[in-house]
């Protein structure tokens, strides 16, 4: 479904990239997440996925429509729920035409999918933080897209909110055969979700691998730049691992 | 996922309209047609009802028609008050309609018409063809290039790496609008007290004084020609504004969209300050009022700004010609009656936006 080949970007030339030379591909019902600290390139990386950023090197091939899931979304207009999902059919409504029915039903489908249903008439600005994440994700959902790229989908969600988050992108992943992007903190989203992780380290640094080989110790202390432990305990009859920052005092660079 | 909101509601997929709602359109096209029928029959030769209903009768090629009424009569309605009407009408649809798309896609509630320069840009043109002495024909083609080259002259300032942002575009209108001020100021200056001063400051002030037939059957198309599309392309104004990025994200090629409606909405601009000078506070309240009217959907919102600009156009008309002997310019009435009312407005707008 994504295909890069030696990507890179920086923001002006004599800069140092942000990320070089990152191959990676990715089938349908794959999941990635884009770990690192702020500022090292996740969401522009996402951009450029989105076709919202130019790489300055390399290639990106998406076979499949793409549904960008912003992390902040704000308009000085009381548009409806179900104003916002629509907008989700922008490229399949001509420029001088209007949404047909097949439209609406298509929103509508995707508010049910997301549970969002009883909101669908309330004004996006009202909805707290993870509701309207949910109407985001049925945005992208009502735009048929095939790759999701999700830019920190949990990160202003209470713990429960988090994990049903989790458990949703999961199942539009096997369900409906969606491929996932999606950047976060967590390493614990990473385990729980994700097939394969791109760290990114800065300075033109990035490693692509499974996400058994990438969520470690040793490579996340690396990454964050501060010791990180790894945490296995039993859950619900499995065998849970979980990597947690152990706050010791902070290694300066 | 659903355990994450409140279960329960029923869920209407075709049409989530409410009671009240429904009938907001059929009571702005009511209202529309009552105005129209004041602007007809009231004024300083007053026209009885009866006649308007014959006369209408007979262009229909029912009754008799010209023949059941008083000469004066049928000559001030079809003359000069139906083509008044028209005018009064297209331009307050035109201004409003134009002033409900734009803060659509500046994402702006404080824009109107007149910040992106065009109004000035006209307003020069006229002022200089009348400085000149140029015949109407001349002020028409003067007002829509000078327009239309204030719009030009937008772009041109806004461009950054290729690109115009919002913010960009917003500013050089600012900066566009506030040379040509200056220019028609200068024009205004320059020009001989006795004799052409009067005639500027009074097409300046707007008026429909001089409708005419012939204007009417020029001015209708061309409003139409421009006020059309922009109808056509209300879910694109939507997604417009949504910003840019949000936007591009959602497969948009967002500045030839973006252009298109510039000129769209430079021709309406133009026009209307061509034939009735500069008429503010039209682009700027009726779409706050129709805002919230129908909500901050465009697919309403543009007709409902459309109807609703159309009506008050006609009912400020009405007024600047009935209430004193003589007629008060349209840009003050405006002002009185718009400054008020957006107040109004602004005190009673949801917290949750526009």
């Amino acid at each position: 479904m994504i295909e890069a080949r030696a990507v890179g970007f920086r923001y002006a030339a004599h800069t140092p990239f942000l990320f070089e030379d990152l191959s990676f591909s990715l089938d349908r019902g794959q999941t990635v997440v884009l770990l690192g600290r702020n500022g090292r390139g996740k969401t522009t990386l996402l951009k450029c996925l989105a076709g919202l950023a130019t790489p300055t090197a390399g290639t990106i091939r998406c076979s499949g429509a793409v549904g960008y899931v912003p992390q902040q979304f704000a308009t000085p207009f009381s548009y409806s729920v179900r104003d916002v999902v629509l907008m989700g059919r922008a490229r399949h409504v001509g420029l001088f035409s209007n949404p047909t029915a097949r439209d609406r039903a298509l929103a509508a489908d995707a508010i049910d999918l997301v549970g969002l249903r009883a909101f669908a008439e309330r004004a996006i600005g009202t909805l707290s933080g993870g509701e309207r994440q949910l109407a985001l994700i049925a945005r992208a959902l009502a735009s048929e897209a095939e790759i999701l790229l999700l830019d920190e989908p949990a990160s202003a969600l209470d713990f429960r909110n988090q994990a049903l988050m989790l458990a949703m992108l999961k199942k539009l992943s096997k369900e409906r055969g969606l491929t996932i992007v999606m950047t976060t903190h967590e390493p614990t989203h990473a385990l729980e979700i994700a097939d394969r992780a791109i760290l990114l380290h800065g300075a033109g640094r990035c490693h692509e691998s499974s996400i058994e080989t990438a969520c470690t110790e040793e490579r996340l202390s690396e990454l964050y730049g501060i010791p990180m432990r790894q945490l296995t305990y039993s859950a619900g009859g499995r065998s849970v691992s979980n990597i947690v920052a152990s706050y010791g005092p902070v290694h300066s660079e | 996922m659903s355990a994450l909101v409140k279960e329960n509601a029923s869920f209407d997929a075709v049409d989530h309209r409410v009671g009240p709602q429904r009938l907001v359109m059929p009571a702005l096209v009511a209202l529309l047609f009552a105005t129209a029928i004041a602007a007809l029959s009231i004024g300083r030769y007053s026209v009885s009802l009866f006649d308007l209903v014959t006369l209408a009768g007979g262009w229909l090629g029912l009754g008799e028609g010209r023949a059941a009424v008083a000469e004066p009569v049928w000559r001030v309605v079809e003359l000069v008050r139906v083509p008044r009407m028209l005018i009064g009408a297209f331009v307050g649809a035109g201004l409003a309609l134009s002033g409900a798309v734009l803060q659509g896609v500046f994402r702006n509630p404080l824009v109107d018409p007149h910040v992106i320069g065009v109004s000035s840009g006209a307003a020069f043109g006229g002022v200089l063809a009348i400085l000149l002495g140029l015949g109407a024909m001349a002020l028409w083609s003067m007002a829509f290039a000078l327009g239309f080259g204030a719009l030009v002259l937008v772009v041109l300032a806004s461009r950054k790496a290729g690109r115009s942002s919002i913010l960009m575009l917003v500013l050089s209108g600012i900066v566009v609008s506030a040379l040509f001020s200056a220019l028609v100021s200068l024009a205004t200056y320059l020009a001989d007290p006795n004799d052409t001063l009067p005639a500027i400051v009074f097409w300046l002030m707007g008026s429909f004084a001089s409708a005419t037939p012939e204007r009417a059957f020029y001015m209708v198309p061309i409003v139409a020609l421009f006020a059309i599309p922009l109808l056509m392309m209300r879910f694109r104004i939507n997604i417009l504004s949504l910003g840019d990025e949000e936007a591009r994200a959602l497969g948009l090629k967002v500045e030839p969209s973006r252009w298109f409606i510039l000129c769209c909405v430079t021709g309406i601009t133009a026009a209307s300050v061509a034939n009735s000078g500069i008429i503010g506070w039209v682009g700027l309240v009726v779409p706050h009022f129709a805002r919230v009217l129908v909500g901050p959907d465009h697919n309403r919102l543009l007709p409902a700004a459309a109807l609703l600009g159309a009506s008050f156009m006609l009912a400020v008309d009405t007024m600047a010609r009935s209430l004193v002997a003589a007629e008060i310019p349209l840009g003050v009435l405006t002002a009185i009656v718009g400054a008020p009312v957006f107040m109004l407005l602004l005190h009673r707008t949801r917290s949750e936006g526009w």
